[in-house]
């Protein structure tokens, strides 16, 4: 209970800031912030890339893209080490371009090429990056967490000093797979085996379902707090509040093997798929209000008046970033399609055999 | 007669069982507010009320197994999987309680269930979102599997299922709900256990369900054309039960038989087909009965992949030419 009680505590004491959430520390540098900018417009480029491609019919399938999410992954991930693992749903762009993933191969992977990240096999819902830490992208609902809080305690058996940041969204947390590996990972948290960074991506919506209809305890947090994992609310569109909870959360992960929760309160700004133009449940007024918390323009006005850069050299840093976006595009349709044997490669280790006519 | 979409058709079939019975509501994600992922359920909400139409939480285990609960105090939900593929998530309760509870029960429980929502693949969903589950489903006793590829054969299969005293299980053809067809005006129903046959011929029997039901059409009239053969298409369109006389009777009639399918060959819908006819109808067979389905791989996305992954025009009357000993 001890664990409960002190994230509560937490919780309260940092619901002045927005979203009520923990107000950010002053003292980055004009460096960092700058980097963060690049990282965040390197996503939202890729990502308008990604939808225009799909309006074009080169893109098939599902696209979920980050839009307005941004600076809950470029926050955190900049803590990653190379021992750590990453796993996330299908809104995993985002996550892969910013564990080192080639943006080409990212984009040929969408447009369903034999040079993309999973040889053209899994599509926008799919990537994997294991050498640089992505576990995966997953499409169905809550089905990647329990393999997120196995993979933490495997990383505390072979003692290789990681954690695994587990991404998941507002609508996943009610999902029967997230209690049962929630409780798990606080169960075994309590011998130090369960080296989890949760981080439940609250954009507000499963789809097309409000955190308010989706549930009667709209508290998210005490979700975690009930399986005895301690949380934390934090302001999802401000990535400094985002990378300061990041690197001081996985500090503390990362030594004591106990599992953390970090509820990033953000908006998903682009509608829930690319293919989804009907937003019924939500008004274009709402939108349009969260877009004034647009996590880049809020970094935008925070480096202007910081002095730490001026329009100039923010406009320089989009337009490098656009033209990687562009050079992704121009190689994911230049690329060949897979080749048809790679259909019977990898269902199993060794063998293409057991196919059908 | 009318013509109406398949969405439609399966629309007007809920709803008009919803003004009839009291006892029918709808749960699923999205359904109402949203008006259904595919639309199916556009405009029930405003028509009949939260109490009826009710938007889950992602809960598939959860909302099915409490649909379960429903319908054994005499309700008759109907649950609508956003897509069958999440339907792994409620696979317990499908399997453990909906289709046994009577049977345990000694006949004193009876789950009056349906669960409806698209079913297979063709749009690069890839692996964890293209399935078809007949014969998953319709492996088990006490479930009724069902899958209609007419618009009248939706509405009809949907209201004989909200009627059923068992748990049905309907999957859909999810590519083909903005498809038309003629749906009579006022009530019917189509029965369980009927296959249906979509083309009368004379020369080998194509069988197949759901969306290859439509290919198998298309490869009947292109066999008429230029091989001069009169191909019989038969939509099975009941998995569960299972109409074995029909099959049977074609292949007496036409004496050779291919069959289709989406799903994986290795213990299919179309193995039990190939097995029944073989049982029923050996010494009528010219050749052996020859099965195409999907390749024995989860789904790819690749659009190159994914259309090599399906049964095609061409493998199919390569199978044709096959039972027929003819030649390219
Ligand atoms: C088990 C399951 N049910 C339904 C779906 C369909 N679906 C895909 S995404 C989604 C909403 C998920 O919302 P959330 O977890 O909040 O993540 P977000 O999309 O907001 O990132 C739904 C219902 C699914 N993929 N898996």
């Amino acid at each position: 209970m001890a664990t409960t009680q002190s994230s509560t505590k937490k919780r309260k004491s940092a619901s002045s800031g927005a979203n009520g959430a923990k107000p950010d520390v002053p003292g980055v540098s004009a460096e960092k912030l700058l980097e963060f900018y690049n990282q965040m417009v390197y996503v939202r480029l890729f990502e308008e890339a990604c939808q225009r491609a799909f309006r074009q019919g080169r893109v098939g399938g599902y696209l979920h893209v980050y839009i307005g999410q941004e600076a809950v992954a470029v926050g955190l991930l900049d803590t990653y080490q190379p021992e750590d693992r990453v796993i996330t749903a299908y809104r995993d762009h985002a996550h892969a371009l910013l564990l080192g993933s080639p943006p080409n191969e990212v984009m040929a992977e969408l447009y369903g090429k034999g040079t993309g990240i999973v040889k053209g096999k899994g599509g926008s819902m799919h990537l994997f990056d294991v050498p640089n830490g992505l576990m995966g992208g997953y499409g169905i609902v809550g089905g990647h967490i329990p393999l997120g809080v196995g993979m933490a305690y495997a990383m505390a058996y072979q003692q290789t000093g990681g954690i695994v940041q587990l991404y998941f969204g507002d609508g996943a947390i009610h999902n029967g797979a997230y209690h049962e590996a929630a409780n798990l990972a606080g169960l075994w948290g309590k011998s130090g085996m369960n080296p989890t960074l949760f981080i439940l991506e609250n954009n507000q919506y499963g789809m097309g379902t409000s955190v308010e209809r989706a549930t009667a305890n709209t508290d998210l947090g005490s979700k975690f707090a009930s399986y005895g994992i301690e949380h934390e609310k934090v302001d999802g569109m401000d990535v400094v509040a985002m990378n300061e909870a990041a690197h001081r959360l996985s500090k503390q992960v990362r030594e004591t093997g106990v599992p953390f929760a970090i509820e990033a309160m953000t908006y998903r700004i682009a509608p829930h798929g690319a293919a989804d133009f009907l937003e019924k449940y939500r008004s274009k007024e709402e939108v349009k209000e969260a877009r004034k918390r647009d996590p880049i323009g809020l970094l935008e006005q925070r480096i202007l008046d910081a002095g730490a850069a001026d329009e100039e050299a923010l406009e320089t840093i989009r337009k490098a970033n656009k033209e990687i976006a562009d050079a992704a595009v121009t190689f994911a349709e230049e690329s060949p399609d897979p080749d048809i044997a790679e259909l019977y490669t990898d269902v199993y280790a060794d063998s293409p055999e057991v196919h059908s006519a | 007669m009318p013509v109406m979409t398949y969405r439609d058709a399966i629309k007007s079939a809920m709803a008009e069982e919803m003004e009839r019975d009291e006892s029918v509501v709808l749960l699923g994600e999205d359904i109402g507010l949203y008006g259904g992922t595919h639309l199916v359920t556009d405009g029930l909400l405003d028509k009949f009320g939260s109490k009826r139409v009710i938007d889950t939480p992602i809960a598939e285990g959860g909302f099915t197994g409490a649909a379960i609960g429903m319908a054994m105090m005499g309700m008759r939900p109907i649950v609508e999987m956003m897509t069958w593929n999440f339907s792994f998530q409620a696979a317990d309760q499908i399997i453990q309680n909906a289709a046994k509870i009577r049977y345990f029960s000694g006949g004193q429980a009876s789950v009056p269930l349906v669960i409806r929502g698209p079913n297979g693949g063709g749009v690069q969903l890839s692996a964890q979102h293209t399935h078809s589950l007949e014969g998953f489903y319709g492996h088990f006793p006490g479930l009724k599997v069902v899958a209609p590829v007419t618009p009248h054969d939706a509405k009809g299969m949907m209201i004989e299922a909200i009627r059923d005293p068992d748990p049905v299980l309907i999957l859909e053809a999810g590519a083909l709900y903005g498809t038309k067809g003629e749906v009579p005006e006022g009530e019917y129903t189509v029965e369980f256990g009927k296959a249906r046959i979509a083309r009368e011929g004379t020369d080998v029997s194509l069988i197949g369900y759901g969306r290859q039901v439509n290919l198998l059409l298309k490869v009947a009239e292109r066999l008429q054309a230029d091989e001069g053969i009169t191909a019989e298409v038969i939509d099975v369109r009941s998995i569960r039960p299972f109409d074995e006389e029909t099959l049977v009777n074609s292949v007496m009639k036409t004496n050779r038989a291919v069959v289709v399918e989406e799903q994986w060959r290795w213990f299919s819908v179309a193995s039990e087909v190939a097995a029944s006819i073989q049982e029923h109808a050996f010494d009528y067979l010219d050749a052996p009965v020859e099965r195409v389905s999907g390749a024995e791989t989860p789904a790819p996305y690749a659009r190159n992949l994914e259309a090599a992954a399906f049964p095609n025009e061409e493998q199919i009357i390569d199978a044709v030419r096959r039972v027929a000993y003819r030649r390219a």
